[in-house]
């Protein structure tokens, strides 16, 4: 292969004076995990509703919630943001949109919202499995117990729920942190855009990409040992997820 | 509130979006999932073998392949396959490979790692008595497994196998990001010609929106229909 | 036919399945392997044809040595016949294919040969009309015959029975203790796993009694029923006779 290999170039400076090409990688971290962060809570807000939405016996509120994620998981990631980031402000009074176009941080506010909304169909899925996994009698014994609905929920049903919930929950918080990088067509700048953006400057493209590759597998590992540890911390003895 | 919009521009351009884009990404759909389910396989069926460092090899790859965004990886391949080609070819400099080539073995090696995992729950899920007793009947391995094992987990696994079709099918306007006309590609140039972004990228929604609509619902059917006759 | 010496197995360093078992069976001779359950019969059974590996001793099958491993196991595996405790039909293939699929991977035949011979061994078990059907369409009792016609297709030159009928609801059992017995009595050289003494007095010319992993009694049937020797084989047979 007759390519030049340099992996001193993460030490020379960047050509967009914020420091060296490593300092730009790092920034595209930072806001990599940020933008996912973000992201994440209105996924588990907005997916814990619509899922909990799904399980109750109203017929209406079933449809919404069948209609809320099927619209959220037919269409392509990179669309969703398209719509948010170039259609809504058109479509909005003029004034809203304007408003929108002239944000400083568009981007960010938008990625964190779409790819938030766009997880969420997937956490309202995970969430009503978990809830319909649970043995049928636990519903009952709250209800004779003269539980409301909201209380069996909160005091029964969701508490066990959310165990259940935490080994899927851990690999939808990973593929939020990968489906940042969709964000680079609406112009974010997080960690793919930055090794995409050193490999233009410096010429290296495989030593840019390592690098990131690096990067993404270290938060990758990290947050698989982290959600090891909170499983352990909530497991419950007998329960399959106590071990 | 559409009032100073032209939604004529769609009329105008349907032959490219669906002859030149859509053709584009249903042709890369299509061989991917077929490339993507064949290299999966060997890499379960490695993952299964009992031989250390086959089933180590496959772990390694299936986990590094999840663990990257599929952005990362398209790019990765985008700059890699001219010089895997200039390898493979022995030839003296890269060799350049069309946008449609790239991208077919991007997604083929991507999405095989998703495949794999879902043909090894699938081997997984049939019964130990299966491979006895073909196996009681002199079948070798090879066989045991093309005639009786893998028929029988890549029908189990279908209606998984066909859901994460319709994810590469979304995952392929991903190619977006190498300027390459597939069905998005395709609408958003014309969107940036004709100044149309809001009717163009509506119009592309719709149409990722009834596809993929389309499909799961079948991919329901399906499931249902299997899970009757079981 | 089958001799097996000084076999012991083990799984794992604490619990040994088979210990220094030693026993023959003649060209044309039936016997029966009994014993509570957990006594490493069906292990036994599953050692003859390498299904299950062994740890020391020999099986030698019509003068070939099963633990050899310059031998070719599918080949040999191909010339005896076994039956499973659970059928083990292949659920996508039709009846008639489950057994001609064998007769042409291994054996070579043509697919009419194979349709021809398979025809003629589904009509001999009484389900020539089943043919086309799929193995969830068939009773218990129909599968375990469809089983033996299958294993039948391959022209072995001995039988491996592991517990055929112990899966059956019990007003199945006799129609396929029926094909055994014919079996039988056309000389077939066969190795029974069982609990069914009625099969046993009629129809073996020896009972071999296990228990522990150890072969406990190994007698002529007559004298097995006459007078057991050892106390564990009187209260396993005054178990099982009793209702």
């Amino acid at each position: 292969m007759n390519y030049h290999w340099n992996w001193h170039v993460f030490w020379e400076p960047a050509p967009n004076g914020t420091g060296t090409y490593l300092d730009m990688l790092l920034s595209g971290l930072v806001l990599t995990i940020e933008t996912a962060i973000c992201a994440w809570i209105i996924a588990l807000i907005f997916g814990a509703v619509i899922g909990v939405l799904r399980t109750l016996p109203s017929k209406a509120g079933s449809w919404v919630g069948f209609a809320y994620v099927e619209f959220f998981r037919n269409m392509p990631l990179l669309v969703q943001l398209f719509l948010w980031f170039f259609v809504l402000p058109e479509i909005l009074p003029h004034s809203w949109g304007l408003w929108m176009k002239q944000m400083s941080n568009a981007p960010f506010y938008t990625a964190a919202i779409g790819i938030g909304l766009f997880m969420s169909a997937r956490v309202a899925e995970q969430t009503r499995a978990g809830i319909t996994s649970l043995p049928r009698g636990q519903k009952l014994a709250a209800t004779a117990l003269g539980l409301t609905t909201a209380q069996t929920y909160r005091y029964v049903l969701l508490p066990m729920t959310f165990r259940i919930m935490l080994p899927p929950l851990t690999s939808e918080f990973l593929s939020t942190i990968k489906n940042t990088s969709v964000a680079i067509t609406i112009g974010l700048i997080e960690l793919t855009a930055e090794a995409r953006a050193m490999q233009e400057f410096s010429f290296q493209v495989f030593e840019a990409f390592t690098a990131a590759t690096i990067l993404y597998l270290l938060v990758n590992i990290v947050v698989v040992i982290a959600m090891r540890f909170v499983e352990r911390g909530l497991a419950i003895p007998g329960y399959i997820t106590g071990k | 509130m559409f009032a100073n919009f032209d939604f004529d521009v769609i009329r105008r351009s349907l032959s490219y979006l669906f002859l030149d884009g859509m053709t584009f990404t249903l042709t890369l759909t299509g061989l991917a999932t077929f490339g993507g389910i064949v290299f999966g396989t060997l890499i379960a069926l490695m993952r299964l073998s009992g031989y250390w460092l086959l089933g180590r090899i496959a772990g390694l790859y299936v986990d590094l392949m999840r663990s990257l965004p599929l952005v990362l990886v398209i790019f990765w391949f985008y700059f890699l396959v001219p010089y895997i080609g200039q390898w493979l070819t022995g030839s003296s400099r890269p060799v350049r490979v069309g946008a449609f080539a790239s991208s077919l073995v991007t997604f083929t090696l991507f999405e095989a790692a998703y495949f794999a995992e879902i043909m090894r729950a699938g081997i997984q899920s049939i019964s130990k008595g299966q491979p006895a007793a073909a196996q009681a009947l002199g079948l070798t391995y090879s066989q045991t497994m093309r005639y009786v094992v893998l028929p029988q987990a890549f029908r189990n696994m279908l209606p998984v196998l066909l859901t994460q079709t319709i994810v590469l099918f979304q995952d392929t306007s991903l190619v977006y990001v190498l300027s390459i006309p597939d069905f998005l590609g395709a609408a958003s140039k014309v969107a940036q010609r004709d100044g149309r972004l809001v009717e163009m990228y509506l119009f592309a929604a719709v149409v990722y929106f009834a596809i993929s609509c389309v499909a799961s619902f079948g991919v329901r059917r399906l499931q249902a229909r299997i899970a009757f006759v079981h | 036919m089958i001799e097996i010496n000084h076999v012991d197995k083990w799984y794992g360093p604490h619990f040994q399945a088979l210990k220094d078992c030693t026993t023959s069976v003649a060209k044309g001779e039936v016997v029966v392997v009994c014993g509570p359950s957990g006594s490493g019969k069906s292990t036994l059974i599953k050692c003859v044809n390498a299904l299950e590996p062994f740890q020391s001793g020999e099986i030698i099958l019509d003068g070939i040595r099963v633990n050899d491993p310059k031998t070719n196991l599918p080949k040999l595996r191909a010339r005896v016949g076994m039956v499973f405790q659970h059928f083990e039909l292949f659920p996508h293939l039709k009846i008639l294919e489950n057994l001609c699929l064998a007769q042409q991977k291994v054996l070579g035949r043509s697919h009419d040969e194979a349709v021809a011979k398979g025809s003629k061994l589904l009509d001999r078990v009484g389900l020539k009309d089943h043919a086309t059907k799929y193995p969830a369409e068939l009773s218990g009792g129909q599968q375990q015959r469809v089983a033996i016609a299958r294993a039948l297709a391959m022209d072995p030159i001995a039988m491996l029975f592991d517990e055929p009928t112990s899966a059956l609801d019990p007003e199945m059992i006799s129609e396929v203790l029926d094909v055994m017995v014919d079996l039988a009595r056309e000389g077939m050289t066969m190795m029974v796993v069982t609990h069914e003494m009625g099969f046993a007095s009629k129809v073996a010319h020896r009972v071999i009694f296990m228990d522990q992993g150890e072969i406990v009694e190994d007698a002529p049937k007559d004298d097995f029923f006459g007078k057991p020797r050892s106390d564990r084989a009187q209260k396993f047979l005054s178990k099982i006779l009793s209702h």
